[in-house]
């Protein structure tokens, strides 16, 4: 316990590590008094477990339900079995839109945890000046809604009047057609890196201020320059952080929405229906009023998101153990 | 002093008539439905009731304000639920779930039909009369199916064409009369002003595309009531439509940006489109949109396929609908009613809030028509409209289903159109995407 107190004195808010294993030692306590500060434990999570089955737990058994019928406009509902499922893993829109997912999570979640970790190294040098301005400056983006995010880069890429085509103009040189076909898949990208690398930055951060300071004294001792300590101490000491930011950048990724939703007004004919998995999802339940296949497909695409969550967060084990 | 309502009128020769048809009528439920009582009449609009009203129409609280004014006992809340899209769904997810459904509600001409679906608008002859000598035959066969009314119109959008008297005079070509005409002046136009275009034709526009087809004659497609949808987007009518389109496209004489949004009111607004053809509500939107050119802009018909014709389309437009689940039909059909139909109101709809009106007395009213605007060099603008509204043609139908046939015609046609891509082949994918819609929802299509 000593040690890791006096750890907790040098750096203020960090989580000692194997906190809870000690204070079950220290916890001997007789059965009876146990039992009652059990039963008020689950008192405690008693609120959270009542939002959570009805919150979550039934709206996700009732769409699961909902996708084993077909209701149609004319004639009544009837139970298909898994016929929505087969339906769905041939329906080109959604594997189009759950493979443009995939591109989008190979190029864009290691550019932006990349520039996350960069950004958080840097300030965690402690070498910055105006270091808390720099940081909240960065993390600002992840404060603005995702709509509104998106609207605004809605115009800052606008083909006649927005900034980047009007300096383009000004060089005598075609404007960048950011909303086009080809482009904006990564128009999005871009969108998206700029609301969350404050946010992730912000978990990586956190991670690097736990780190014993110790370590860096004893690298320095060494004669590890900030370069080396960032690379041999710091990165392996956050690879949880950059773990769990990496599963919530897959979830995010999958989940993408706000962002097409809103660009498809400004370019309709290039963000269909389909455009993203989850937008598909909306759209077959409110356009197109087939609310069983739109829950077959938000199933289904749960079950992507596990399966590569679970692929990441296998990987990572893996090479931890082989470390 | 009550002003004179033609309802009660109405209804007082019913109640007189009421006994003797009840005798003939008696237990024959296919007639027309009886009208309502005088009496009934009376005591529901002296009752205290609360009505709700779905509308995204701005300012409508006017209107519904004199209404109250009229009939104290009523309480109507106003509420705003989201325009088009959004507004239906609400609509649907309201009616899906049994309550908290408005009495009355907005409804776009195109989606009557939709609700008609699942018996939700209640058949409004018996309660408001005979009202179809107030409107066009066109305006009257989009809201009614046999002797069934099921919604009131408010406004309407005959196509027209609105063009740069300047720039047209600087290309030197005359105001084109048929389409022909029109193709050979973007062309002339296109050659005298490499940077800019006759008109814009949107991707996303399947209302608009739906007034050209209109607007062609063709029927592309019907609904029974019942089960059975008709589905023709290939007749020679619309692959007429879609050629001429197809054609100004791929030879680059038209602009391909979707509309309604901000590159688009720029396009207006610096004059890289020199017309547009367009519906009765555009005028009054493009002063808002391109105040700078005003003076600069003139009305006209819409070019015809064939010379010496005279046929428009309609774009848009509105209608109030009462659902069938309402507890107070007698109040919440007269509010529908009330606030299109009589006279003060419904003027204040035109002037106000410059809704183009549907009914009759409106568009024969000389304040209206005599309006003239500077904006268009002091044309009268409202009397062009008005007259092109007596050319609509009648008898164009919808399908239950325009929220879908709308969203494809984004993924086909429109998708051709912002690629300049093949038109006519996304014509029949539209087609085929639609018929198969329809047959999966348990339609049969003819």
């Amino acid at each position: 316990m000593s040690s890791t107190e006096t750890q907790q004195k040098d750096r203020p808010g960090s989580r000692p590590p194997g906190r809870q294993k000690g204070e079950r030692d220290r916890a001997p306590h007789d059965t009876g008094m146990r039992r009652r500060e059990e039963r008020a434990a689950y008192l405690f999570v008693l609120p959270f477990l009542i939002v959570f089955v009805a919150m979550l737990v039934v709206p996700l058994a009732y769409s699961g339900y909902l996708s084993f019928f077909r209701q149609r406009l004319i004639g009544a509902t009837s139970f298909v079995g898994l016929e929505n499922y087969v339906r769905a893993v041939q329906d080109q829109t959604f594997l189009d839109g759950v493979m443009r997912m995939v591109q989008f999570l190979l190029i864009q979640v290691p550019i932006m945890l990349t520039l996350s970790l960069v950004f958080a190294l840097i300030l965690d040098s402690g070498r910055l000046r105006l270091q808390r301005f720099v940081r909240l400056s960065i993390f600002v983006p992840y404060a603005v809604p995702g709509v509104i995010a998106a609207l605004m880069w809605g115009y800052l890429y606008g083909r006649d009047f927005g900034p980047f085509a009007q300096v383009a103009r000004a060089l005598d040189m075609a404007p960048p057609q950011f909303l086009s076909h080809e482009v904006m898949l990564y128009s999005i990208m871009n969108i998206v890196t700029w609301s969350f690398v404050g946010y992730n930055m912000i978990i990586i951060f956190a991670a690097l201020r736990a780190i014993p300071t110790e370590l860096y004294e004893a690298a320095r001792v060494d004669g590890a320059g900030e370069v080396r300590v960032a690379w041999s101490i710091k990165i392996p000491a956050v690879r949880p952080a950059l773990l769990l930011t990496t599963i919530f950048s897959v979830i995010g990724t999958f989940q993408l929405f706000n962002e097409p939703n809103i660009l498809r007004s400004i370019a309709p004919n290039v963000i269909g229906v389909g455009y993203t998995p989850n937008l598909y999802a909306y759209n077959l339940a409110f356009i197109g009023r087939e609310i069983n296949y739109a829950a077959a497909i938000a199933f289904l695409l749960g079950t992507v998101i596990m399966a590569v969550s679970y692929v990441v967060q296998l990987s990572a084990l893996r090479k931890e153990r082989r470390s | 002093m009550h002003p004179r309502s033609t309802r009660r009128l109405v209804a007082l020769t019913a109640t007189t008539l009421a006994g003797a048809l009840a005798l003939t009528a008696c237990g024959n439920g296919d007639g027309p439905a009886e009208e309502v009582a005088e009496d009934d009449f009376e005591a529901a609009m002296t009752t205290d009731t609360s009505l709700t009203f779905w509308t995204w129409v701005p300012d409508i609280q006017n209107q519904v304000d004199m209404f109250m004014e009229e009939y104290p006992a009523i309480d109507v809340e106003v509420v705003n639920v989201g325009q088009g899209a959004d507004h239906y769904q609400q609509m649907r997810t309201a009616l899906e779930a049994g309550s908290g459904f408005p009495d009355v509600t907005q409804i776009e001409f195109q989606y009557i039909s939709s609700f008609r679906l699942g018996d939700n608008l209640l058949d409004l002859a018996p309660y408001v009369g005979d009202l179809s000598a107030n409107y066009p035959e066109w305006v009257w066969s989009q809201v009614t199916v046999d002797d069934a009314l099921y919604a009131i119109p408010q406004d309407t959008g005959p196509l027209g064409l609105l063009y740069r008297e300047d720039l047209f005079a600087e290309a030197g070509i005359e105001v084109p009369t048929t389409w022909e005409e029109y193709a050979e002046a973007a062309r002339t136009y296109r050659e005298a002003n490499p940077d800019g275009y006759i008109t814009n034709m949107p991707g996303n526009d399947p209302g608009q595309f739906a007034g050209f087809m209109w607007q062609a004659g063709a029927r592309p497609f019907g609904y029974d009531g019942e089960e059975t949808v008709r589905i023709d987007l290939m007749s020679p009518e619309v692959q007429r439509v879609t050629q001429y389109w197809q054609d100004l496209i791929q030879e680059d004489l038209v602009a391909v940006d979707p509309d309604f949004t901000d590159q688009w009111y720029q396009g207006l607004a610096n004059g890289v489109y020199a017309s547009w053809p367009t519906a009765a509500w555009a005028p009054v939107f493009l002063q808002g949109t391109a105040g700078n050119t005003s003076g600069l802009w003139r009305a006209t018909e819409i070019p015809q396929w064939e010379e010496g014709q005279n046929v428009s389309g309609n774009w848009g437009g509105s209608t109030n609908a009462v659902l069938s689940g309402t507890e107070n039909p007698i109040a919440a059909a007269e509010l529908a009613r009330w606030i299109n139909v009589e006279r003060e109101p419904a003027l204040r709809f035109a002037n106000e809030q410059f809704l183009f009106p549907p009914s009759n007395e409106i568009l024969q009213d000389a304040d209206f028509l005599e309006e003239e605007s500077e904006f268009y060099g002091g044309e009268q603008v409202n009397r062009k409209f008005a007259e092109i509204s007596e050319t609509v043609e009648v008898d164009f139908e919808w399908l239950p289903f325009m929220d879908y046939v709308y969203s494809s015609f984004g993924e086909t046609v429109g998708s051709a159109i912002a690629d300049r891509g093949d038109m006519m082949a996304a014509l029949q994918a539209w087609n085929d995407d639609v018929i198969q819609y329809a047959e999966s929802q348990g339609f049969t299509v003819e």
